[in-house]
């Protein structure tokens, strides 16, 4: 089916105003970082920029905040998909209590959340480890939200029930029901979760500079305290950074039809 | 989409590594060093140091690099004693650094040492929160015998100003700020309710007013016009936010604004600062009674309120309660001299009562002077 | 295998293959969230709460609460927070739902769907100190709008920076992160349109007109109004944004909070900070009240279809 010359129209209008007003906030601060802000300098510098790779704490604020946001994406793939799909499937009566329960993280502002679990960080620093790769524990509490979200909606509109029980009549184990028809259906709603997860990770701030764990988002604001160029030239780095990151991780071409089962 | 076993396990294998390795060393500090309340119990200064250097590391926070010239104080204690320092949340407020220690409490990321405002510091006083410690200096410092347990120790005085780009013209009276010239670009720095900065930057307008630190509704009504003729925006005035012309006119200490004038003087800008009554604050030093490095932190109390760092802070235009008696018996440096020349005046200070009291009046009034729809 | 199919079988007194157990054991599939969110969530957010209800020596006592109840300062900043929750929830989701169709019916697979999925990503998380640079850098002085604005129409609103530090030039901000979000939320939904449907209307002689009001719209509705849901609690609890660029901690609930538990003048008060907290779960929950209302009157409407 052509799309009509209508629907392109209204697709890259669409694109264009929500698009620039995306993109306009990144250009100024590309254009602030380049500022001159030496009295000698004239015209565009990229001094601010410089900064950045003479600091040694970021490689291995780097690193460790990759090897927490895997384990955040461990954490999703083997906690909470299976149980937003299992409520879904067999426990419905649950659903409006999960869902609940995955809106908390949001209604909290991070600031009070650390207030909550403090004593247990304190806690884990004391008898575990005072890494900061703790921070995975938390940090899969707060993208439970628009994980739970994104899950959520995939099923919804996928009428899991009718796919659940043509596998199961055509003799399939829970297990292979699962991993093998369900998860494909799901499969955008967990990447755009797993993408959320490491955007997440290497975002947070607030909660790991009040618990003082050196995070990816950490060690940025410090070097950003030597002048503003520098600070704006640092956030704006720290994005493309992850930028790059996501586009790095290897994606299947995404299928138009995911199944050819006519369930209807 | 399947994770394969072999996967998982790769995983969990990487994530046990990385979290054995950066793990809690052994955080056993001698005790002697946690107990000590005068260099002479621990060794004099050789000692202490000696015990610092197998410590490590010192741990600060809420240190700007621009608040009183601390980026020197800090690299000069590093290069003198060679251990690291690790900086936490330089943004922070007193209080947040009280309770950063709370919250951080027997681990080994808590903070060592704290710079404290009155009013923060007379609140935890005799609470356990702070471990005595009388420097060798200690009754050299102006304000020190206040608190004889020396939980505390008062460090530097500021006085508050209003530091304003140099390219809008000179401000001679308090007045000048309400012309249209202004519009747009006056601030404080930090709500009044949570910042002593922002507090003090009332109390010293109500001084300049005529008034008294009893009864702070001169200035109330004086920032209510301000906001009126849209001189006045709530707008929170950071470095960046001042590098970029955005907030030209910030009522700050004084020390920030010499921070503000190196900077602009860098860029080729001057930066004028205007008092319009002389109105004071005065921090202080103490530390945590679960310091996890007490030697260093010891060490860093003894650099920091000694000559070394009374020299370092004043460069950075702050007035160490160490500077009367530096001068008095000519040990004052002349790059010191320079910056805030014999400081023999103290400024007015508010007493934590009337901080109360005009917290207490702020409450209702603030908003509705200055809030915004 | 073969029980699974026979769900409503088996013995009805106890005994391992009665139909009470069997039933039963569905839960089982939830402990290990339930144990896991309980930790990590549940008894920290009960920890908080309950702490709004204690005085300072520990004991139960409800005058903080009272007293927040009763004053104007604390009302009108949770009426400021609404107000801009609301419209940014509305906002966010209208223009991140258009954006994520746009998305969708373009070519599948293809790089500027990665990219933007990407970027949204990025940007959804992008708060505090970086997003307030970001807007300064382009509508406050100097920055890259108003200096072209100073130049073409001196006197309007976009030549000067005020308007940013209002409710509603607040709320353009916060829209910063709240679109990307809802595309990222959206999408799975808007995916899973199957194009037979397009097909089968368009077949039968349906214009799109038809289509979207009796399939396409109700089949997202349901996801729609969930995602602004999500969408109105994030901007409800947002803090660092707001924090950075104004500097007047009664202007939203938030700040207050933030100040109840860090001011520099003694202001710092744990249970004011809880106390309002609690407020906003019970917020939350409300609105989660009235979101459960619309799905069972759309669900209706599902159904019936």
């Amino acid at each position: 089916m052509k799309p009509t010359w209508k629907v392109k129209l209204w697709r890259y209008t669409i694109i264009g105003i929500v698009g620039f007003y995306l993109l306009l906030p990144l250009y100024s601060m590309m254009d602030f970082s380049t500022k001159p802000f030496a009295f000698f300098q004239k015209g565009r510098t990229l001094d601010a920029w410089k900064v950045i790779p003479s600091q040694p704490d970021l490689a291995i604020a780097v690193f460790r905040s990759l090897i927490t946001a895997v384990i955040v994406m461990f954490l999703i793939l083997v906690l909470i998909v299976p149980t937003v799909v299992w409520v879904h499937l067999k426990l419905p009566k649950l659903k409006r209590l999960v869902e609940l329960i995955c809106l908390i993280p949001l209604a909290i502002p991070a600031i009070v959340i650390v207030v909550g679990i403090a004593p247990l960080y304190r806690w884990i620093s004391i008898n575990i480890t005072e890494s900061p790769i703790s921070l995975s524990l938390v940090y899969s509490m707060l993208i439970l939200p628009y994980t739970y979200r994104a899950l959520s909606a995939a099923l919804d509109a996928a009428d899991i029930h009718t796919l659940a029980e043509a596998a199961r009549t055509l003799g399939a184990s829970t297990t292979r029901m699962m991993a093998g028809v369900i998860m494909p259906t799901l499969r955008t709603g967990i990447l755009n979760g797993s993408f959320i997860a490491i955007a997440l990770v290497l975002g947070e701030f607030t909660i790991s500079n009040l618990l003082n764990y050196k995070t990816f988002q950490v060690v940025i604001a410090q070097i950003g305290r030597t002048s503003g160029n520098v600070a704006v030239a640092v956030s704006l780095a720290s994005i493309l950074f992850v930028l790059i990151l996501l586009l790095a991780i290897p994606q299947k071409k995404r299928q138009k039809e995911v199944l050819d089962v006519d369930v209807a | 989409m399947k994770f394969s076993k072999l996967a998982k396990v790769a995983v969990v294998a990487t994530v046990s590594v990385a979290l054995v390795v950066p793990t809690l060393t052994s955080a056993t500090a001698a005790s002697k060093f946690a107990t000590a309340t005068s260099a002479s119990q621990a060794g004099g200064i050789a000692g202490l140091a000696a015990e610092c250097k197998k410590e490590g590391q010192l741990n600060v926070i809420a240190l700007p690099h621009y608040w009183a010239n601390y980026g020197d104080m800090i690299e000069g204690f590093k290069k003198k004693y060679g251990v690291k320092v690790d900086e936490a949340d330089p943004e922070g407020s007193s209080q947040d650094e009280i309770d950063a220690a709370n919250r951080l409490k027997g681990t080994n990321r808590s903070p060592d040492v704290f710079d404290i405002g009155l009013a923060v510091a007379a609140k935890y006083l005799g609470t356990g929160t702070f471990a005595p410690y009388k420097v060798r200096n200690w009754q050299n410092n102006l304000g020190s015998a206040e608190v004889p347990s020396a939980e505390y120790t008062p460090n530097y005085t500021g006085t508050m100003t209003i530091g304003y780009d140099g390219s809008l013209g000179t401000i001679t009276k308090l007045d000048d700020l309400m012309k249209p010239v202004f519009k747009g670009k006056v601030t404080i720095n930090g709500d009044p309710q949570g910042s002593s900065a922002g507090l003090n930057s009332i109390f010293m307008v109500n001084l300049a007013l005529g008034g008294t630190l009893d009864d702070i509704s001169p200035a109330v009504a004086w920032f209510k016009k301000l906001k009126a003729v849209g001189n006045y925006i709530n707008v929170n005035p950071t470095q960046a936010t001042i590098a970029s012309g955005q907030t030209p006119v910030v009522m700050d200490n004084g020390y920030i604004s010499a921070g503000i004038a190196k900077e602009f003087a860098k860029a080729g800008k001057t930066w004028k600062m205007f008092t319009p009554a002389s109105l004071g604050s005065t921090y202080n030093s103490a530390i945590s009674a679960w310091a996890p490095h007490p030697a260093c932190a010891r060490l860093w109390m003894e650099y920091t309120l000694g000559e070394e760092g009374a020299g370092i802070w004043a460069v950075g235009g702050a007035t160490p309660t160490l500077w009367i008696w530096m001068v008095k018996t000519k040990r004052a440096p002349a790059a010191g001299l320079a910056a805030i020349g014999k400081s023999k005046v103290a400024p007015l200070k508010a007493t934590s009562d009337q901080s109360t009291k005009a917290r207490e009046y702020l409450k209702t009034a603030w908003a509705a002077a200055v809030g915004t729809n | 295998m073969a029980s699974t199919q026979y769900q409503g079988t088996g013995t009805t007194t106890g005994g391992a293959g009665s139909r009470y157990w069997r039933k039963r054991s569905a839960y089982l599939g939830v402990v290990p969230f339930f144990i896991f969110t309980g930790i990590f969530l549940i008894y920290p957010t009960y920890s908080v709460i309950t702490g709004a209800f204690r005085n300072e020596a520990g004991e139960f006592d409800t005058a903080k609460i009272d007293e927040l109840l009763a004053s104007p300062i604390v009302r009108k900043a949770f009426y400021n927070s609404l107000e801009i929750s609301f419209k940014t929830a509305v906002l966010g989701a209208i223009l991140g739902g258009l954006f994520a169709w746009a998305l969708v019916s373009g070519k599948p697979g293809g790089r500027f769907y990665k990219i933007t999925v990407a970027i949204s990503s990025v940007l959804a998380q992008f708060g505090g100190v970086m997003l307030t640079f970001a807007f300064l850098a382009t509508f406050g002085f100097n920055g890259v709008v108003s200096s072209i604005f100073v130049k073409l129409a001196p006197d309007s609103f976009l030549a000067q920076s005020s308007w940013l530090y209002t409710i509603n030039g607040l709320a353009v901000v916060y829209t910063f992160f709240q679109i990307p979000l809802m595309v990222l939320v959206f999408l799975p939904t808007i995916e899973n349109m199957k194009p037979q449907w397009r097909e089968a209307s368009d077949s039968l002689g349906g214009s799109p007109l038809e289509y979207w009001r009796s399939v396409g719209i109700p089949v997202l509705t349901p996801s729609f109004f969930g995602a602004m849901l999500l969408l109105f609690v994030n901007s409800f609890s947002a803090y660092a944004t707001a924090a950075t660029l104004v500097n007047l901690s009664d202007f939203l609930t938030p700040l207050q909070i933030g100040n109840a538990l860090s001011s520099e003048v003694g202001n710092a008060n744990p249970q004011t900070a809880k106390a309002l907290s609690l407020a906003m779960v019970i917020v939350v929950i409300i609105v989660m009240a009235l979101y459960a209302q619309i799905r069972r009157r759309v669900s209706r409407w599902e159904s019936a279809r």
